[in-house]
């Protein structure tokens, strides 16, 4: 900027200068959009009540002895030195949740995105169905439950009867009571109920990306759906893709209703059991509330620390 | 919407099985792939829920077969009429569940809508103080299960004494994170001119919000709506109501599909109301939905 100097040899009177500083003023600035901190209340208010003061309480809690009769007692890290050192069957829950994540995240969030973008070729009323379908899964409150039928233990089960029909098995295999089993299903099961937000967020990011692109890219020797997908498509939807795996880890890390449903809590030999059983186990059922906030708090960190990492990852997309 | 239309022109005059005029990029046997996996896999994933459509239709002794058919044979609606007169049995009038819902996913997606769209509006159309950590702090609550704040939560309702009431539901689905985010994202694309001409005309912020900003903003909170019922509508409210009386719908069906095998019946017709319900607000907000979906992404 050359015309600086000159600029600022332009007189300003005293009061405008003051009146410049008063604007600058943090309290002056609050002052004047009142009307947004009024606005901004009432949600706000409830957000610290019931998500912000909730996570900071967790963490106080874990380091108290606190089951919600006495006053919380403070013993340091010892309820972090239990959960990783003494308590085997969190380490066993770990090993599942982490079992889970890993699989059913990254899984999810490509089937999202491939259905996605198929479903993005079609038009009209064959879309909108389709849509459905891959959606009304995760949408269909707990009538997962039809896979308790489906992997039921006696020979009703879909799944068991089918087998035995064609002459696979010979008896009745108690799926969900059987150690080996418990995993592989419940990853089946939540990746059928996967499909959610993530997956309309593609939908919608599929839509808006700009056609003209995809003659450029021609242009410049884009010559099949392949290459076109990765060097236009996804970038241009990247604010989606990261919405999409925000949505995904969260939930990949969260399951529990699935396996209690299916495998009961305790399952057998804990071959279900999930940081988050374990959490309500020891919040709910034996109201050891520091400990069960020690269990939290990872969780928390796990699923917080894991979104972040995605998130940079993301970013890199295309570039 | 008049981009989305021209983008989607093209494929209104291609056939799938003559497409006599090619578009970019694309051979028929990548179509026929694309499409044999998404039959496939489309098959797949409605198979469960077309269970779920048999089974409400199976009588008794179809439901216990060997072996299990998927499709029904004999359809009745007797397990629905089964369903009607376990209600009418219920110790707490049926009526009274549909009560308790009503209030509590009313309460919980009015007030969220309300709310959230409130705060939704200086976030995302006004620069204060304070404005980027109060959203980075939204954001970040959406990167963890609300389970994680569970145990916490029920300390921080016990303390509020709203335990045991509608309150106790309602207030903390009123500050869900997602919804917030999503308003956010969708009125930031409204034209800054249309707030700026109602300024000049002299009208308020709240003014502006209540007749600018909402009428525009209309995708965004049928969305909201919808998202939140389909929360609210599968929560059985059972670690916070502690009366029968209060007790919303959900949770009595469970009980009643809990039954055992002498209910199966009833069980099934529960099941396929319990899913049918937020499939159907969803088929019919679908437009509206992915409308407010696209501004969903997460610029940095």
């Amino acid at each position: 900027m050359a015309g600086n100097g000159e600029i600022s040899e332009v007189k300003v009177s005293q009061e405008a200068l003051d009146i410049a500083k008063k604007q600058a003023t943090l309290g002056y600035r609050i002052k004047r959009n009142k009307a947004c901190y009024m606005m901004l209340a009432p949600y706000f208010i409830l957000f610290f009540l019931f998500t912000v003061i909730p996570v900071i309480l967790s963490v106080c809690f874990s380091f108290t002895y606190y089951n919600m009769l006495e006053m919380p007692e403070f013993i340091g890290w010892k309820n972090y030195i239990k959960l990783f050192l003494e308590d085997d069957i969190f380490m066993k829950a770990l090993k599942n949740t982490m079992i889970l994540a890993v699989v059913t995240g990254p899984v999810s969030y490509f089937l999202c995105l491939l259905f996605a973008w198929i479903i993005n070729e079609f038009k009209g009323w064959v879309r909108a169905f389709l849509t459905l379908i891959f959606y009304a899964p995760s949408i269909c409150g707990n009538a997962y439950v039809v896979w308790t039928l489906i992997l039921s233990g006696d020979r009703y089960g879909y799944l068991n009867g089918f087998l035995m029909d064609l002459g696979i098995l010979d008896n009745a295999i108690i799926w969900m009571k059987t150690e080996k089993y418990v995993l592989p299903f419940l990853i089946v099961v939540q990746l059928w109920l996967s499909l959610g937000t993530g997956f309309l967020s593609f939908i919608a990011g599929l839509q808006t990306v700009d056609k003209s692109l995809y003659e450029a890219a021609a242009l410049d020797g884009v010559k099949n759906r392949w290459q076109e997908l990765w060097y236009v498509t996804l970038p241009a939807m990247k604010p989606q893709l990261m919405f999409g795996a925000v949505m995904q880890i969260t939930q990949a890390f969260a399951i529990s209703d699935v396996s209690i449903q299916l495998a009961g809590n305790p399952s057998v030999n804990y071959a279900g059991a999930t940081v988050v059983t374990h959490l309500l186990d020891y919040g709910t059922v034996r109201f050891e509330m520091g400990y069960a906030s020690a269990i939290a708090t990872v969780l928390f960190l796990l699923m917080v620390g894991s979104n972040l990492l995605v998130q940079k990852l993301l970013r890199r997309v295309g570039e | 919407m008049s981009r989305q239309k021209n983008y989607l022109k093209p494929y209104k005059k291609r056939r799938f099985f003559k497409p006599k005029e090619k578009k970019l990029n694309r051979s028929m046997a990548g179509n026929t792939l694309l499409f044999v996996i998404m039959a496939i896999c489309g098959v797949a994933m409605i198979m469960p829920l077309v269970m779920v459509i048999n089974n409400c239709l199976k009588p008794l002794d179809e439901l216990y077969q060997f072996p299990p058919k998927i499709f029904v044979r004999n359809p009745t609606l007797e397990n629905f009429s089964d369903l009607f007169t376990i209600m009418n049995d219920s110790w707490v009038p049926f009526s009274r569940y549909i009560l308790n819902t009503i209030i509590i996913t009313g309460g919980g997606m009015v007030g969220h809508v309300i709310i959230a769209s409130l705060a939704a509006y200086p976030l995302a159309k006004h620069n204060f103080p304070g404005k980027g950590i109060l959203f980075q702090m939204v954001v970040l609550s959406m990167m963890f299960h609300w389970t994680v704040t569970q145990t916490p939560q029920y300390m921080m309702i016990s303390w509020l004494h709203i335990n045991n009431s509608y309150w106790a539901l309602i207030l903390p689905a009123c500050s869900f994170g997602m919804g917030l985010y999503l308003m956010k994202q969708f009125m930031e694309q409204l034209p800054d001119s249309l707030m700026e001409s109602a300024r000049l005309d002299g009208a308020s912020e709240w003014c502006i919000f209540w007749k600018i900003v909402m009428p525009n903003v209309k995708p965004a909170w049928l969305t909201l709506a919808i998202f939140q019922f389909q929360q609210m509508w599968s929560n059985t409210g059972s670690t916070f109501l502690r009366d029968e009386a209060l007790k919303p719908l959900q949770y009595s069906l469970q009980q009643i599909s809990a039954g055992g095998m002498a209910r199966a019946g009833a069980a099934a017709a529960v099941t396929f109301i319990i899913a049918a319900v937020p499939i159907t607000f969803f088929l019919i907000c679908q437009r509206n939905i992915l409308e407010t979906m696209t501004s969903s992404g997460m610029k940095d």
